[in-house]
């Protein structure tokens, strides 16, 4: 137990190395920070709907953006710097750096997304409980942290610009079939049926939910869905970064 | 625990290219060990397997004690290493590198911090110690990755090629500073294919070819196994035709080189005497005459050229 106790402490360091490299990184700020900041604005101006309708999908969408932009660069990075080598060489299984690098995109997520949260308080626009909106920030940004790690294992490319398309290619369709735009309820059934293999689309209704009383989903189930989906992906990552480890080293 | 390092038939595969090829040696406590081969011999995945990057195929590996297969982390927790290829962190500065290998190793903060002071200062670097590494020249960065390597006053230090590229002065100190690491009864692992560093270095050195081990001995037996390769450097007060000297039976080969003459011999005393009754009979004036061992660089020759022509 102590064992996995240190492992997990050594996870804290990496993510706070992380923090002190990655944040700042060009690519990071444009989809983490520049990119969500334009397409909420696209998203709230012209449209003639009352602010608390716009919320959920607002809180969704940046919320998405920003826990997936660290995640997806990290491991290209230090592997073209070879310090990824490095971290190996030190007393730290793999999984202690794919859980440091959930860590940084998780923390990197929760901060930016308490900014729009912050709005609803001083709007006066209050959720119906704050506590449990706030646990639901928590376990999303979790896992879209989780899964935006998940998108760098493969290709094992050295390029993180590669990585960052690919993981584009999979984050925009996803926007688009969770009930960000379109409620889940207002989707054609074939449209729910897509948007149930979302993870975003239960974060989205759960939100929906706290703020407007109504959703497509028990809020127990989007809870329950947000955790699954959370403990697959970092599931899948660590076996999957493991599988290309030798690839991306060789 | 007599042995620091302890590989039985390792072997790994890339493909349809072998690597390294059922590699066997130990490494003693204590031992500045080299790892000597040309350009892909195995020499870096060897230490790879050793420091728990990669898996081998077969075969098995202990380091201090333990099993790199079975217990990477308690292995690693207990070795330093510094890559063939620079990779501190360059948006880093160099103390923050320090501390952040430090406590991913479990130093205790104080400990950590005592011990970053300690070798920034030994090496040089503790006066530009919170500055990026991406402003380091490559003597720099290869001194920080040896403090780096250090900061967890490790059991065992490997070493991949330390060296290669520096200027003299980073390249002394380096050695210098793994020699006094040594001399506080730490093993050191040491690949590389500069020969004369390993000869300086190493108590012992093992000679890597195309994934298999060609030899292991001290420097100095692996030079008396090859004793054919001794020679006789002599200059005479004229130039001299080849052919005369060749027709003693004791000399196998004779090289101009420059104003001198290499006289290869395995009996360099009966050729001495030989060379003084040559000269006095040609009426010539030895200027010189020097017998000397054969390096490190003909052994390694001689063995890596003899697998290759056995493989033929």
């Amino acid at each position: 137990m102590s064992r996995l106790t240190e492992q997990f402490k050594r996870s804290f360091v990496i993510a706070e190395k992380n923090i002190k490299i990655y944040y700042s990184k060009g690519p990071v700020l444009i989809f983490g920070l520049v990119f969500p900041l334009f397409l909420a604005l696209a998203y709230i101006i012209g449209r003639n709907i009352p602010l608390r309708e716009v919320l959920p999908g607002l809180i969704g969408m940046t919320t998405f953006f920003t826990a997936t932009s660290v995640g997806p660069s990290i491991v290209p990075w230090e592997t073209r710097s070879k310090t990824l080598e490095r971290l190996l060489c030190c007393p730290v299984a793999l999984w202690t750096i794919i859980v440091g690098d959930m860590l940084s995109s998780f923390l990197f997520g929760l901060i930016i997304s308490i900014i729009p949260l912050a709005l609803t308080l001083v709007l006066a626009i209050e959720p119906l409980n704050f506590v449990v909106l706030l646990f639901g920030l928590i376990v999303a940004n979790l896992c879209f942290a989780a899964l935006s790690v998940l998108l760098s294992a493969y290709p094992p490319t050295d390029i993180p610009a590669t990585s960052m398309m690919l993981s584009s290619l999979v984050k925009f369709p996803l926007v688009f079939i969770s009930g960000v735009f379109i409620p889940v309820d207002q989707l054609p059934p074939w449209g729910t049926i897509i948007a149930s293999i979302s993870p975003l689309t239960y974060f989205t209704d759960m939100v929906r939910q706290l703020f407007l009383g109504r959703g497509f989903y028990p809020l127990a189930l989007d809870f329950m869905a947000v955790i699954a989906f959370a403990v697959a992906f970092a599931f899948a990552a660590i076996k999957l970064h493991e599988e290309t480890l030798a690839k991306r080293l060789s | 625990m007599e042995n620091a390092i302890a590989v039985k038939d390792l072997t790994k595969h890339f493909e349809d290219v072998t690597a390294v090829d059922h590699v066997s040696f130990k490494v003693k406590r204590g031992e500045i060990f080299g790892f000597l081969g040309p350009n892909g011999a195995g020499k870096t995945t060897t230490i790879r397997i050793l420091t728990g990057l990669l898996r081998p195929d077969e075969g098995e590996a202990f380091v201090a004690g333990f099993d790199v297969l079975k217990n990477p982390v308690e292995a690693k927790q207990r070795i330093g290493v510094v890559p063939e290829v620079s990779n501190a962190y360059v948006d880093l500065s160099a103390w923050d590198n320090l501390v952040l290998i430090g406590r991913l190793y479990g130093v205790p903060t104080q400990r950590l911090r005592e011990n970053a002071t300690r070798l920034l200062k030994e090496f040089g670097l503790y006066e530009v110690r919170d500055k990026l590494v991406r402003a380091f020249s490559k003597g720099m960065k290869q001194r920080l990755l040896l403090c780096m390597a250090l900061v967890n006053d490790p059991e065992v230090l490997f070493l991949d090629e330390p060296t290669s590229g520096l200027d003299v002065e980073s390249a002394r100190l380096l050695r210098e500073k793994i020699n006094e690491y040594n001399r506080d009864g730490k093993t050191v692992f040491l690949s590389t294919h500069n020969m004369d560093e390993a000869n300086q270095l190493c108590h012992r050195i093992a000679i890597i070819n195309h994934g298999r081990i060609a030899a292991i001995d001290t420097p100095e037996n692996l030079r008396a196994e090859s004793m054919e390769l001794q020679y006789i450097e002599v200059a005479f007060s004229k130039p001299v035709n080849q052919q005369g000297l060749l027709e003693n039976p004791n000399i196998t080969r004779a090289v101009t080189a420059g104003n001198k003459m290499r006289i290869y011999t395995a009996q360099p005393s009966e050729v001495i005497e030989f060379l003084v009754e040559f000269a006095k009979r040609k009426h010539l004036k030895i200027l010189s005459l020097n017998t000397m061992m054969p390096s490190l660089e003909d052994v390694f020759l001689k063995l890596i050229k003899g697998k290759e022509a056995a493989k033929q």
